[in-house]
């Protein structure tokens, strides 16, 4: 296997008293699209900057390419950002902000000249060339912000948070165009996120984090299906989770929880009689039927449903206050809010995951 | 329908803004202007009679070396406080909230108090064996008293002691309002501290720093009282020199003259300028 292209080795950021980073640990591919994916104040944006040379990290090395960077200055790394609010200079045209980067290399005009060209064909905005930023729309001074970062032929493109500014039409159409971008630049890309959906959509690997540490590092596919930890479950895709005490072990072993018994796949998970244990079950993957007497599942009524983004989300209320959220296609359910229901649904479903620990910050 | 009614009180709200215009701005100007054309009467004032004496006497070597001597006091001001002015701007920008509140509190206060008691404030301060020299030779940096007061440094001192603060908030204002991500992005795309510097915040900085460039020109071409206290006699401006024409020597009509020039000769530099601003808004300028 070749070198990694980043790696980030026990990198630990504290602002006035506040552990933003606890000592994190990253090796990116070459040619990688990976997403750092948090709520607002888990660090993503803390490593990017460190990553950049924009911040210095307390302790912990950074690595590029195998060569120590950790001293460097943002100068002097082969490494570009597009930043959150673009950062476009005000004061120059279209070319000149993407040639900005150029002439600091002291590239020849006429290689100049080309490589602008070449940028501005490749985000599409061919025309604009002598515009000043504010006569953009959002969505080229976004293309404008990555024809800039490109033009330099960084090792990696950080992205931070690209497409929050734009609405939910371009910004589907963009995330196209990033991946696109990527696919055909063969650029190693770091993007920023606290959009799951855009997470899943685009990257390689996503990189889960909170409290400063990387709760789960794995593809779209191992993050959705098989998150670690119940944060992980309910930040990428909803998941409900329920704890409970194995009251029988075996496959599907059986899980006591406040709102009943209910049955979790187990094969090989190494849980005993009397261990505590916490399951995650996709919303899509809650099943329900009207209550009768004596059938198998947990007892529960529908205190709510809403219609949002192409899907009925039906809320259910177990005995104890707990809540689990199914979600449906579709607009119409013959159930109505307050009829009793038994909620179940396939061992395998409910996936065993640990419980996030309070990180000390 | 309403529209002449709209009018009416378009113009009904400007009119004390127009008066006042006229009557303080305007009326004064132009009696200053026809005062330089008249001739000068035998006590005081001037007679009916046209005459362009009063500018032809200002290009006698003596006065034309007054306009030269101010030039240079300004220009050497002006790039004084721009030094200090500037980076003290910019750092002030940088402070945290609290800090910039007690730094413009700071720069304010010092002004509340009568400005010619301040500059005899700086007469204590410069005179023989005061506490400048004693402070200097205290120091073993010099062995002899300076006796700056009444020199052309004194003067320069108290020129930039009064004008600085134009500068520091024009900088200020202009450097608070940027976006420092750019100077990040400049970095971000290879640029050195030094060469973002110049590239992005000088940049757009700008326009605080020439609106601060004005502000300290202008005034700096007239104050006569600050040459007059910690000058002596020995530094003559023009505005001294319109002061003594129009006091002391009760030539009211060459004063005027003097005024005029003065006045072109600040549009002429403003206009100039403003060619190379490229028309920019001047901040802080209202």
């Amino acid at each position: 296997m070749s070198e990694p292209i980043l790696q980030l080795k026990q990198v630990q950021k504290t602002f006035a008293d506040t552990n933003v980073l606890n000592g994190i640990d990253l090796s990116i591919a070459q040619g990688e699209f990976i997403t750092l994916l948090g709520a607002s104040g888990c660090g993503k944006t803390t490593t990017l900057r460190i990553i950049a040379g924009l911040e210095q990290p307390d302790s912990g090395r950074v690595l590029l390419g195998g060569n120590d960077v950790t001293d460097l200055p943002p100068e002097k790394r082969n490494v570009n950002t597009v930043f959150q609010n673009y950062a476009l200079f005000p004061h120059m045209t279209v070319s000149e902000n993407i040639a900005y980067g150029l002439k600091l290399k002291k590239k020849s005009k006429a290689e100049i000249r080309q490589t602008v060209q070449e940028m501005l064909s490749l985000v599409q905005l061919e025309g604009y060339q002598d515009r000043r930023p504010s006569e953009l729309s959002g969505g080229q001074k976004q293309r404008l912000a990555i024809a800039r970062a490109l033009a330099v032929k960084p090792q990696i493109l950080l992205l931070d948070e690209p497409l929050g500014a734009l609405d939910l039409q371009l910004r589907r159409q963009m995330q196209f165009e990033l991946k696109r971008l990527q696919k055909q630049l063969g650029i190693t890309f770091i993007y920023i996120t606290h959009d799951q959906e855009e997470a899943l959509n685009m990257s390689d690997r996503i990189a889960v984090m909170r409290q400063g540490r990387f709760e789960q590092i794995g593809t779209p596919n191992e993050v959705y299906d098989s998150p670690k930890t119940d944060y992980v479950a309910r930040f990428v895709g909803e998941a409900n989770i329920l704890r409970g005490t194995v009251c029988k072990v075996g496959d599907p072993l059986l899980l006591q929880t406040d709102a009943g018994i209910c049955a979790v796949a187990c094969s090989g998970c190494g849980l005993k009689q009397g261990d505590t244990a916490c399951i995650a079950v996709r919303s899509e993957q809650v099943q329900f039927s009207p209550y009768r007497e004596g059938e198998q599942g947990l007892r529960a009524t529908i205190t709510e449903k809403n219609f949002a983004g192409g899907m009925l989300r039906i809320l259910l209320t177990f005995a104890d206050g707990q809540t689990v959220v199914a979600s449906r296609h579709g607009i119409d359910l013959p159930a109505q809010v307050g009829e009793e229901m038994l909620v179940h649904w396939q061992p395998e479903h409910a996936i065993l995951v640990q419980q996030s620990e309070e990180a000390d910050r | 329908m309403n529209t002449r009614k709209k009018k009416q009180g378009y113009w009904l709200t400007l009119l004390p803004l127009y008066l006042f215009t006229i009557v303080f701005v305007g009326a004064p100007l132009v009696y200053v202007v026809v005062l330089s054309f008249l001739q000068r009467a035998e006590t005081w004032g001037v007679t009916g009679q046209f005459t362009l004496q009063n500018y032809r006497q200002i290009f006698q070597p003596v006065y034309l070396q007054t306009f030269v001597d101010s030039l240079k006091l300004a220009f050497l001001s002006t790039a004084l406080i721009t030094l200090i002015g500037y980076p003290f701007g910019y750092f002030m920008a940088k402070l945290s909230p609290k800090g910039k509140k007690r730094m413009t509190l700071a720069l304010m206060i010092p002004f509340w108090t009568n400005s010619l008691i301040r500059l005899y404030g700086w007469i204590i301060i410069f005179r023989a064996n005061g506490p400048l020299d004693q402070l200097l030779i205290a120091l073993r940096i010099v062995d002899q008293p300076l006796k700056l007061l009444y020199t052309y440094p004194a003067v320069v001192v108290g020129m930039v002691y009064a004008l600085l603060q134009f500068m520091i908030f024009a900088v200020y204002s202009s450097a608070e309002k940027m976006d420092w991500s750019l100077v990040e992005a400049a970095r971000d795309l290879g640029a050195s501290p030094i060469t973002a510097f110049f590239t992005v915040t000088l940049k757009q900085t700008l326009p605080g720093l020439l609106s601060g460039i004005i502000l300290t020109f202008i005034p700096s071409m007239g104050l006569f009282f600050i040459a007059d206290i910690l000058g002596g006699n020995k530094v003559v401006l023009v505005g001294s020199l319109i002061q003594d024409q129009l006091v002391k020597a009760h030539n009211t009509p060459f004063a005027a003259a003097l005024a005029v020039v003065l006045m072109l000769m600040t549009t002429l530099l403003i206009a100039l300028y403003r060619k190379i601003a490229g028309g920019k808004e001047l901040e802080g300028l209202v």
